[in-house]
């Protein structure tokens, strides 16, 4: 951003100001504790704006925990452990890069971000099996909720040839280009003698790679356990069983082929009527069961945008630990950056029992 | 000491000051200087008022005659909708904190800015851009007719544009967030040193009080939001019936924020007020830390009475009791204020100069909002009175009357130190007169009509009220004249009043220890620090027509011993 | 405003802190994960506030090691534990008045077939 501001007379030999003081501090703790209490009071913002999903989740929970009974075991717990693992190392390497970075050792902090931001993205990467592999089952959010079991068949040849989902690819098509971007511009960088972009961009492209770490290991993980059916208990194998019977019929007799032809499914939806609602009954599938999924998708959603604006901040660390920004007065920005990313797993923690281990 | 250039210099009328120091729109749009930031949100607050004034003029003819033979009635709920969607959210929210806390924190605290000048300027263009939002669903055609509280299941059934309108309100709540983070972090770590928590003046315990809510609560109003927004556009079941949703949830959500955001409304001017009565009475305030904790007060508990909006929502008998009875206590810090400031101006040296006209002005409008409210918090009364026009009036009085005049009396009173410029005082105080009288005669008939049943957001209406709106109506015009009269006045001194210096009106804070407008480092020395309302710490210096420390005068006008003035 | 230049207010936490804190924090989530997986019947009832308390467990440990919680100005902690204050608060209120409408709202005719949406 163009700052414009006044010739300031007497600014430099005023105060001992360094480099990355700005005008209007005294000094560099003044500086660093303003940010300090800044970042805390806008991670209790954070804390505040979850709050309304964690309101909305405890509240469902009380009211109708047959719901979530039913629904928890579509979610893998071992994939949602794996996860937790991935970020509770990514929290480790963080606090790790700030301690290098109170110390002005830049060059390790270049490291130890690096490793937290591939961490990010395989994190990324298992969250999107995850849930492609829910809406390929059409387990959506509460009104498109449309349960059906077994594999389903990718229509795109990629997706075919690959043996993956049809939106697995779609939601891949923004890392995929990232990653291609950034490697061409290393390239690019380094043809034209720019040592920092170069070294930044390959770094980049190391970082995004993480997400295919965690896509293919999700996936991998998917195919050996037939479905991820691994996290679920018996119970839950019964229920689906159920439900397929049940489903597969329905299915048949109701809506006849096209079941995803877009026209037949918004004529349906018009010509659909109020019908008074029989009331949750037990041991049946709950329709209000997507409100569990409408939760879920909810809490994991913000979760993860706010993992990718984490990304976005790890890369601008990233890039001043390249030029080698931190000293032990000068490190507030490392430390703001990794106290948020730790927000995330701390959110994160509590998502993970909430979500994945309803017993 | 200094002698009488030096003090010119220091404390008299600058022409070199942060308004040109540097020129163009650049310098303008890409300013990290809180002064102009202030006074961007100013002007932008301004338009905002204007704009959903006029909307409120529209409403108040159109029930002129009890047939609403000027607008049909879809028309009507958008009207009273946008009139109120912009009026808190563009306008009041940001009018005290964001426009004159802008401008004022920082010299207050004798620092150069706010702590994060980069985020000021973040929060004043996410401001334009959520209420750019707001304005596009009126130019976009298809307006907002949900009442400015979006209730579910309405709000997901009609048509209008609700999705703009609540992405608006959330781009506004981060606008919001981000001053009071900023005014937080400056007031803890940016004081003058020496300046302790009780060394403050009360504008900043306002504003402090203020900054809490704005954190703590307008994230929640974010995530309403936008799960109203996905509500809206994916069904989720969270807020819609049809789906299984709790709509009374979304009220828990909304007023969970909202209720602590009607304190942002006025605990800010309640901070004004303060200032105006100490300086216009030129008397120490009295009762100084109960004024500063009584905001404190009402700001914490403004979060434990949210329920109140909602006794008739079939919220269960117990949280109404328990919401009931906290409510009444919101009374007791509000009504400390309240007799501090009649005890501050008790036998005081009072000036009715139009900045204290429109102080005197609020303690009598918020007196009467403030006591309405206790009807309004106990259950038996509320239930008659629920949702009529006893509601509206109770607001606007509170609103408008507190938080309007406040805004008014506070930009009168740093008018001067903003444009270096004086406005003419009799034409100030027949704008409070017209504003005070138009409001009344405006909001008072609606207490009645609202006590004999008279619903709110109607636009026809039984014609026994037709007398009582036709009064409303002939108020809402002289207080649109006394409004327009009032800025016509500033704007008039801004260009061409008379040239006045630094501290004219012999307030002791630290802002006023600077030349008039102020430079763009604020202070060229650095300020001495003296209580803030030891008015006997200021003298009157004839040559600037000004006060001026008592420490930059010569020794025979001042008592004591002074130090070596630190300039540079 | 005195201060030294050297970084006085820089608290590096040393690494081996570090890593003992990681690895509390796997065992204890490994701990919640066998916990859900192995039914120990009398746990039934207190499962989920065993699980939130080992989550909040687990939560103290990164704000104190990881988030340097235990080495901040007071001032800091307490704005960062008042939040959670406010969370309880939300949450409590909320939940005191909810079961009261809850028929109302499952009684509430539903909108009856899902629309499908097409992948």
């Amino acid at each position: 951003m163009a700052v414009v501001e006044p010739e300031h007379e007497a600014h430099d030999d005023h105060h001992d100001h360094g480099e990355f003081i700005a005008h209007h501090f005294e000094s560099a703790e003044q500086q660093f504790d303003s940010g300090k209490l800044g970042i805390w009071l806008f991670l209790v913002t954070e804390v505040l704006f979850f709050s309304g999903l964690f309101v909305a989740y405890t509240l469902y929970r009380v009211l109708h925990p047959e719901i979530f009974d039913q629904a928890h075991v579509f979610l893998d717990k071992y994939l949602g452990f794996a996860n937790t693992l991935v970020l509770l190392f990514s929290s480790l390497t963080m606090a790790v890069a700030v301690r290098y970075a109170q110390l002005g050792k830049n060059q390790h902090v270049v490291w130890y971000v690096l490793g937290t931001m591939v961490c990010a993205s395989a994190f990324l990467g298992v969250k999107a099996i995850e849930y492609t592999h829910k809406w390929d089952q059409g387990i959506m959010v509460r009104s498109y909720f449309d349960y059906h079991a077994g594999h389903h068949e990718a229509s795109m040849p990629l997706a075919r040839a690959l043996g993956v989902s049809d939106y697995l690819i779609w939601i891949s098509i923004v890392p995929v280009l990232l990653l291609v971007g950034f490697a061409l511009f290393a390239v690019f960088a380094k043809l034209t003698e720019k040592a920092n972009a170069a070294f930044f961009s390959a770094c980049m492209a190391i970082a995004i790679g993480g997400y295919f770490i965690g896509a293919l290991a999700g996936h991998f993980y998917m195919e050996l356990t037939d479905g991820g059916i691994g996290g679920r208990s018996e119970k839950a194998a019964a229920l689906m069983a159920y439900e397929d019977e049940t489903h597969s019929d329905h299915e048949h007799t109701d809506k006849p082929a096209d079941h995803h032809d877009e026209s037949a499914a918004e004529q349906q939806k018009e010509t659909s009527e109020i019908a008074p609602y029989e009331g949750p009954q037990n041991d049946e599938f709950d329709q209000d069961i997507g409100i569990f999924f409408s939760i879920y998708y909810c809490m994991t959603g913000l979760h993860a945008i706010h993992i990718i604006a984490g990304i976005g901040f790890l890369a601008w660390i990233l890039w001043r630990s390249i030029l080698g920004h931190w000293r032990s007065d000068y490190f507030g920005p490392c430390d703001y950056v990794g106290l948020y990313w730790h927000l995330v797993d701390l959110i994160w923690i509590y998502l993970f029992p909430l979500l994945y281990l309803i017993d | 000491m200094a002698t009488a250039a030096e003090r010119k210099k220091l404390f008299g009328h600058a022409e070199n000051n942060y308004l040109n120091c540097t020129k163009g729109i650049r310098s303008w749009i890409f300013t990290l200087d809180h002064k102009r930031i202030g006074v961007m949100y100013l002007v932008g607050v301004t338009l905002a008022l204007l704009l959903a004034g006029v909307f409120a003029l529209i409403l108040r003819l159109n029930l002129w005659t009890n047939t609403s033979e000027l607008l049909t009635d879809a028309q009507y709920n958008q009207m009273f909708t946008l009139h109120g969607a912009v009026m808190v959210f563009a306008f009041i929210i940001p009018s005290i904190p964001a426009a004159l806390g802008n401008f004022v924190l920082p010299m207050m605290l004798g620092a150069k800015d706010v702590a994060f000048p980069r985020l000021n300027l973040c929060s004043f263009y996410l401001w334009i851009l959520g209420t750019g939002f707001l304005l596009w669903a009126i130019i976009s055609g298809k307006g907002l007719d949900t009442g400015w509280t979006f209730y579910t299941p309405y709000s997901i059934q009609t048509d209008t544009g609700v999705i703009y309108a609540t992405f608006g309100a959330f781009i506004l709540g981060f606008s919001s967030i981000f001053t009071g983070l900023n005014f937080l972090v400056t007031v803890n770590t940016m004081r003058i040193p020496g300046q302790g928590w009780f060394k403050m003046p009360l504008f900043l315990w306002g504003l402090y009080a203020t900054a809490i809510i704005q954190v703590l609560a307008t994230p929640v109003l974010g995530i309403t939001l936008l799960l109203l927004i996905a509500e809206k556009a994916m069904h989720i079941g969270i807020f819609d019936p049809k789906y299984g949703g709790d709509p009374v949830l979304f009220q828990h959500f909304f007023w969970f924020y909202s209720h602590p955001a009607v304190y942002i409304m006025i605990l800010p001017g309640m901070g004004v007020i303060s200032e105006l009565i100490a300086v216009y009475s030129r008397k120490k305030v009295f009762g100084y830390s109960f004024i500063a904790f009584s905001s404190v007060a009402i700001a914490l508990l403004g979060f434990l009475v949210w329920g109140h909006h909602m006794f008739t929502s079939g919220q269960s008998i117990v949280v109404t009791l328990i919401f009931s009875a906290i409510t009444f206590t919101v009374a007791i810090p509000s009504a400390v204020k309240v007799f501090n400031w009649l005890a501050t101006m008790y036998k005081g040296s009072i000036a009715l100069t139009t900045p204290m006209c429109y102080a005197l002005s609020f303690i009598f409008l918020f007196g009467i909002g403030g006591l309405t409210g206790l009807f309004l918090g106990a259950l038996s009364t509320d239930i008659h009175l629920h949702d009529t026009y006893f509601v509206v009036a109770h607001f606007h009085f509170v609103m408008v009357g507190g938080t309007l005049t406040a805004v008014f009396g506070g930009v009168y009173h740093w008018w001067p130190k903003m444009f270096g410029r004086m406005y003419n005082d009799n034409l100030g105080r027949l704008s409070c007169f017209l504003v005070f009288m138009g409001f009344n005669l405006t909001f008072f008939p609606q207490f009645v009509m609202g006590a004999r049943g008279m619903p709110r957001r109607y636009a026809s209406y039984d014609p026994e009220f037709t007398i009582f709106h036709q009064w409303s109506t002939a108020g809402a015009m002289v207080l649109g004249i006394g409004i327009v009269l009032g800025f016509g006045v500033l704007v008039y001194a801004a260009f061409k009043g008379p040239k006045v210096a630094g501290n004219p009106f012999g307030a002791a804070s630290l802002e006023w220890q600077s030349s008039s407008p102020p430079d763009f480092h604020n202070f060229i020395h650095q300020p001495i620090l003296h209580d803030p309302y030891d008015f006997e710490s200021m003298i009157y210096d004839e040559e600037l027509d000004t006060y001026v420390p008592k420490e930059f005068m010569e020794p025979d006008k001042q008592p004591a011993t002074e130090p070596e003035p630190q300039t540079h | 405003m005195s201060h030294d230049h050297d970084g006085g207010f820089a608290h590096p936490a040393p690494p081996k802190l570090l890593i003992t804190v990681f690895i509390a924090l796997v065992l204890l989530t490994i701990l919640t994960l066998a916990m859900s997986s192995i039914d120990l019947g009398l746990m039934g009832a207190f499962g989920f506030w065993i699980a939130m308390s080992i989550a909040s467990f687990k939560a103290a440990l990164v704000l104190l090691f990881f988030m340097h919680m235990y080495w901040d100005k007071p001032f800091n902690v307490l704005v960062f534990l008042s939040s959670s204050l406010f969370v309880i608060l939300f949450i409590g209120l909320t939940l005191m008045d909810s079961s009261h409408y809850k028929n109302s709202v499952d009684e509430y005719p539903r909108q009856p077939d899902p629309p499908a949406l097409s992948p």
